[in-house]
């Protein structure tokens, strides 16, 4: 890989500050991803700015029963941590859906968050793709894209989200804070992560220099009814062909609430909000999950190959919101 | 950059270290502990396992300085002295080995296992080496592995 | 102990300990790496290779292409022919190569390595019915491409369907990696290989050297699958070109991603399956048409369609296998090369045949069994397919098996599947040199391979047992060309052959020992088996089979799971029981991971497998495999060697597919004709 400098600073100030320096420089968190990247050359940062080590490596229950969450926690510590296996069923299974221990013991919350794209074209530098050289081309389209995206997608970029864990805090709607050059603030998720459009090199809102430093996950007591379920193309370690994370809260057999987003199927973590309005207020039947699941589905423009994320997608949401209905 | 850490208790200095290098190739190369193994480079094969700071990750995805003031064991630490630990006995005893090139990750890691858990069932056996791919052995003798050497510390610890 | 007991590994020690040293990590003084820059067209030529930026970076010690790589004495093969020409046959062919003082410093400066190519279109993509579709002289590995005899006559019942099977990789956990080291003008390499002594002969051609001043050491291999045979592969070249070039030890590691282009796979198939036969389900006509492709850089005709020529009686049979030849890597040996795709198709078809005639797959296979072998008309040295199946079925409790598409199990289609195995037993000439040892313990030597199989404890064993001591006293050398020849470990003839010539070299040192009234130090015994072998009596010697699956199916998701999966095998004798159930168990994985996982996808508009890594192939994990069993028959064959061991390495993946696919359709109704069958593809078939 390409010659970079290496600093740890002691504070987020410190790493914001750092992160100015250099044109080119990238936050390291536990490296699971970037390291990666920057072997097969997608990632060339002049500067790694090591922050892992900040003191952002707590999960605190906040007194109404939400959860603010540091960036550099560790995945495998966040699915432990009994508030999310007991309040936030579809977290933890999220979490654990992932990758593999090794991997979780060491990739943080942050770094989770801004995984970039697993698309074998964005991997492979020999080759175009609009995401790594903005202009070059989309070879996916044409190509081979039977993982990619379904919903949100661009004639620029087909590329899928693929983290799981946003998937889970997508749903739960949850804040991002950022320490940036201009201060402090919040993003909310959906809201983290763009669409592609026509700037698929740009995955998320943050700014140069912004730093995630942690997560607040407000209180959601329906959401111990919750679950995460994923489906790939062997029985663990593979990225989602599509996932849904669901929780849902039903009184006399009626859907009072729900939340629902979408992995493995957009640029983005999905969250589907157009199956939500159809089926707050419905009967919690498989009737009421299929037809608000043909809701957000109706958005979907499959590729060539890929249109059977379709009634894969809509499949498994009904089978998750039966399980919790039923 | 100047890299100091402890690797199997010893504390190690490695001069000149890129720092593009990772923890895995300062092992192997600069340190002469060849035992965690390079087999993807990608953290998606598990031959690189080895506990940082008492977990256990993928090497090969651990830049140099992030392992600047830690402690790495590897598979050359599982040992006590000369005395194997109950779970390499058991890999060789299964016929849990094969090419050999995924044991060292794969000791690590069902180390790790049984330290947390120290009774597994199967499915949390499969799943917590699911990261660790065999292409030898089926994986049947694996499993074998650590139910006996889950068993015979469990014996030892009563 | 006895031969056939589970003795433990005797490596295993040195593997668990993290002491045992595989070929990329022999400590040599003055080491220098040395990395490959791969074509990014598939067909043209290279124009221009500017070094300049690379040579430029501290530790930089050269850069080598072709027009200043050292000469190789030959070029034949164009794929060995590292660096000789312009021309680039496929993406991913070395084109360059940075010699630095560190891999991070030749890696990075492989990146600045800039080519400029006259790119010529590509034609990579395997079709039924390409237009370049030839008749290879010969398949592998030395039969005629096509058969045919008998007279084809009206069927009561056929079936006439096209099976289609991606490309594999091998992807065994080592990635290829070559340590060469030039003392004045002779060569040591130590290289992942599957056969030092072959290995040596082939680079010594290569560079025009005699043999005696090449050695090839590779006391551990981390798996090979076929793809550490020979010929070798290119990267073992291209360490001795760049050692050569920069006058000091150069370590070479192929990146797993490299693999992908650089260290064989499987060819893609399409195989039509024909099969006529009266209602009672005797086959009458039975026809394989295998359809593959082949590199412009080196044929490899894969032999599928071998198995129809031998496998059951029928009154009419014809095969056949066209090529073509595309610009693709050099796809090459992958574990049961022919017998694992050819048995997928055949015991498909198999099953399909049973449904048409509404018949028990287990019965419509024992109905069809021949008396003698169909293709050559010898005598099989043993045959017990029937045992295997009989066996399996009672121990399945196939009888429960229920008709097609109607198990149901909460969210889950449940089914079963059958097919059966076969593997060719046949040895290879070796020669084995037994002593006994300062000590008075023995030492046997022999250029083996253990790349994982267990063959330095079963060598051990055997020799133990020869020479009538206990296994503690005896040490078996191998993985070194300076020992006594040994061919490769491949075709699931290594300790057959090797084996042989151990059990000669000892009943001959045994023998000398009691000539002499005693076990002096210093007393030895060579074997070579070349003769026994060139004599052996005419049988067709084959391994047999019987797997049996059961898979559960989502309805919601397609995901398929295996929790029960048993493999029957009769396979001669068994010389270290541990050791061969894991290698029959772990070939049911892989043929597990065939059926349902592993798929290398061409990309059409670049010309390689785009999905070139471990993220991407799936190999299949812990978590894939539930309850899987081998067992097998107590089955010397003493027509196959004075072992009568068959060979045990490939046979597990053989049918594991097909049991698998066929349990698939058993589970849905639905008969899937294309692996893997994944959700993807699963999915619009689901109720």
């Amino acid at each position: 890989m390409r010659p970079f400098a290496y600093r740890r600073p002691a504070d987020a100030r410190a790493a914001v500050e750092a992160a100015l320096d250099a044109p080119r420089a990238m936050y390291l968190g536990g490296g699971t991803n970037l390291v990666d990247l920057m072997r097969l050359g997608v990632a060339e940062p002049d500067l790694l700015v090591d922050v892992a080590g900040l003191p952002y490596d707590t999960i605190r229950e906040t007194g109404d029963g939400g959860l603010e969450i540091g960036g550099a926690v560790r995945n495998s510590d966040l699915a432990a941590h009994p508030a999310v296996r007991r309040d936030r069923p579809m977290l933890a299974q999220a979490l654990l859906s992932a990758a593999s221990g090794q991997i979780r013991n060491a990739a943080t919350v942050a770094g989770n968050l801004l995984q970039r794209t697993r698309c074998a074209y964005f991997q492979d530098v020999s080759k175009p793709c609009n995401k790594r050289i903005p202009g070059s081309g989309c070879p996916a389209i044409e190509g081979d894209h039977y993982n990619l995206a379904i919903l949100g997608h661009s004639a620029h970029c087909v590329a899928t989200h693929p983290s799981d864990m946003a998937v889970a805090l997508t749903a739960f709607g949850a804040a991002v804070h950022v320490e940036g050059p201009g201060g402090r603030r919040e993003i909310g998720m959906p809201g983290l992560h763009r669409l592609p459009g026509d700037r698929p090199e740009v995955d998320t809102v943050l700014d140069p220099g912004d730093l995630i430093t942690g997560l607040t996950v407000r209180p959601l007591p329906f959401a111990a009814r919750s679950r995460y379920r994923k489906v790939r193309e062997r029985a663990s370690f593979a990225f989602a062909l599509v996932s849904v994370a669901a929780a849902l809260d039903v009184e006399d057999g009626t859907v009072r609430d729900c939340r629902v987003a979408l992995g493995g199927v957009a640029h983005a973590p999905w969250r589907a909000e157009r199956l939500e309005e159809a089926l707050r207020g419905r009967p919690a039947t498989e009737g009421s999950y299929a037809e608000a699941a043909d809701a957000e589905l109706d958005l979907a423009e499959p590729l060539r190959d890929n249109a059977y994320k379709i009634p894969l997608a809509r499949k498994v949401i009904v089978r998750t919101l039966a399980e919790l209905g039923g | 950059m100047r890299v100091n850490f402890t690797v199997n208790g010893v504390e190690q200095t490695a001069d000149d270290v890129w720092e593009g290098e990772s923890l895995l190739y300062v092992l192997r190369e600069r340190v002469g502990l060849p035992g965690s193994k390079n087999a993807c480079e990608q953290g998606e094969c598990g031959s690189c396992t080895v506990y940082l700071d008492g977990t256990p990750v993928c090497a090969c995805l651990v830049a140099a300085g992030q392992a600047e003031g830690r402690e790495v064991r590897t598979v050359e630490g599982l040992a006590d002295g000369e005395r194997l630990d109950p779970i390499q006995e058991a890999f060789v005893e299964c016929g849990a080995v094969q090419c050999g090139f995924c044991t060292p990750g794969l000791l690590v890691q069902a180390h790790d296992l049984i330290e947390r858990v120290p009774e597994p069932s199967d499915p949390e056996i499969r799943e917590a080496l699911a990261g660790n791919l065999c292409r030898c052995t089926g994986y049947e003798k694996i499993l074998d592995a650590v139910r006996l050497a889950a068993a015979r510390k469990a014996e030892a610890g009563r | 102990m006895e031969l056939g007991a589970p003795l433990d590994r005797v490596e295993g020690w040195d593997k668990v300990a993290g002491r045992a040293r595989y070929s990329g990590e022999q400590r040599v003084a003055g080491v220098c790496h040395a990395v490959a820059v791969q074509a990014e067209i598939a067909h043209g030529e290279v124009l221009a290779v500017d070094a300049t930026a690379a040579r430029a970076v501290p530790g930089v010690i050269d850069v080598l292409a072709y027009g200043d790589a050292p000469a190789l004495a030959d070029t034949s093969d164009f794929e060995l022919a590292v660096l000789q020409s312009p021309r680039v046959a496929y993406r991913g062919q070395i084109v360059a190569a940075v010699v630095a003082e560190t891999l991070e410093i030749a890696r990075h400066a492989q990146r600045l390595v800039r080519v400029t190519y006259d790119e010529l279109g590509h034609d990579v993509e395997l079709t039924p019915d390409h237009p370049g579709l030839y008749r290879p002289e010969k398949i592998s590995p030395d039969d005629p491409p096509d058969t045919g005899e008998g007279e084809e006559t009206p069927a009561e019942v056929s079936v006439d369907v096209t099976y289609e099977t991606p490309a594999f990789h091998n992807n065994p956990m080592e990635p290829h990696a070559t340590l060469a080291v030039w003392e004045g003008d002779h060569l040591t390499l130590y290289d992942s290989t599957q056969g030092a002594a072959a290995q040596r002969d082939a680079l010594a051609a290569l560079l025009g050297m005699p043999a005696e001043r090449v050695r090839v050491v590779a006391h551990h291999v981390g798996g090979g699958f076929g793809s550490k045979g020979v010929p070798p592969r290119p990267n073992s070249v291209l360490a001795a070109l760049c050692a050569r070039r920069v006058g000091r030890p150069v370590k070479l590691a192929v990146t797993r991603q490299q693999m992908f282009s650089i260290t064989g796979y499987r060819t893609p198939t399409f195989q039509r399956m024909r099969i006529g036969a009266s209602k009672d389900g005797r086959i009458a006509d039975i026809e394989h048409h295998v359809i593959e492709q082949t590199s412009t850089a080196r044929e490899f005709a894969e032999q599928s369609g071998v198995v129809t020529r031998m496998m059951y009686a029928a009154r009419a049979r014809r095969t056949t296998h066209r090529l073509a030849r595309l610009d693709v890597p050099v796809n090459s040996w992958m574990r049961a090369p022919g017998e694992c795709p050819g048995m997928y198709a055949l015991e498909s078809a198999m099953d399909e045949l049973a449904e048409a005639c509404g018949i028990d797959p287990v019965e419509l296979r024992i109905r069809n069994e021949p008396e003698r072998d169909p293709d050559s008309g010898n005598p099989f040295s043993s045959r017990r397919l029937v045992e295997c199946l009989r066996l399996g079925a009672e121990r399945f409790g196939w009888s429960s098996r229920p008709e097609p598409g109607t198990r149901r199990e909460g969210r889950h289609l449940v089914g079963m599947g059958v097919a059966a195995a076969t593997y060719p037993a046949a040895a290879r000439p070796a020669q084995a040199l037994a002593r006994v040892a300062d000590d008075g313990s023995f030492t046997v030597s022999i250029a083996a391979a253990d790349i994982g199989t267990g063959a330095r404890t079963a060598l051990t064993q055997i020799a133990a047992d020869a020479l009538g001591v206990p296994v503690a006293r005896v040490r078996v050398e191998i993985g070194d060309s300076a020992l006594p020849y040994g061919p490769l470990a491949g075709g699931s003839m290594g300790n057959a052959s090797w084996g042989w010539a151990v059990l000669r070299a000892c009943e001959g040192l045994r023998d000398g020992i009691a000539r002499y009234g005693g076990a002096e130090p210093g007393l030895e015994c060579r074997a070579d088996t070349s003769g026994e072998i060139k004599n052996q009596e005419a049988y067709a010697r084959h391994s047999f089979g019987a797997q049996f699956a059961e898979v559960r199916v989502d309805v919601d998701s397609g995901e398929i799971r295996v929790p029960r999966m048993l493999g029957v095998f009769a396979a001669g004798r068994v010389m270290n029981a541990r050791l061969a159930r894991s290698q029959f168990v772990g070939g049911m994985v892989m043929g597990l991971g065939m059926a349902l996982t592993e798929e290398s996808r061409m990309d059409r508009e670049f010309g390689d497998y785009l999905n070139h890594d471990l993220a991407q192939y799936h190999v299949p994990v812990n978590a894939d495999v539930l309850g899987i069993d081998a067992i097998w028959l107590d089955d010397p064959d003493p027509h196959a060697n004075p072992l009568g061991g068959k060979g045990i390495g490939e046979i597990g993946i053989v049918g594991a597919a097909a049991a698998i696919g066929n349990a698939v359709h058993n589970a849905t109704g639905h008969r899937f004709r294309r692996l893997p069958i994944s959700p993807p593809s699963v999915i619009p078939h689901l109720p």
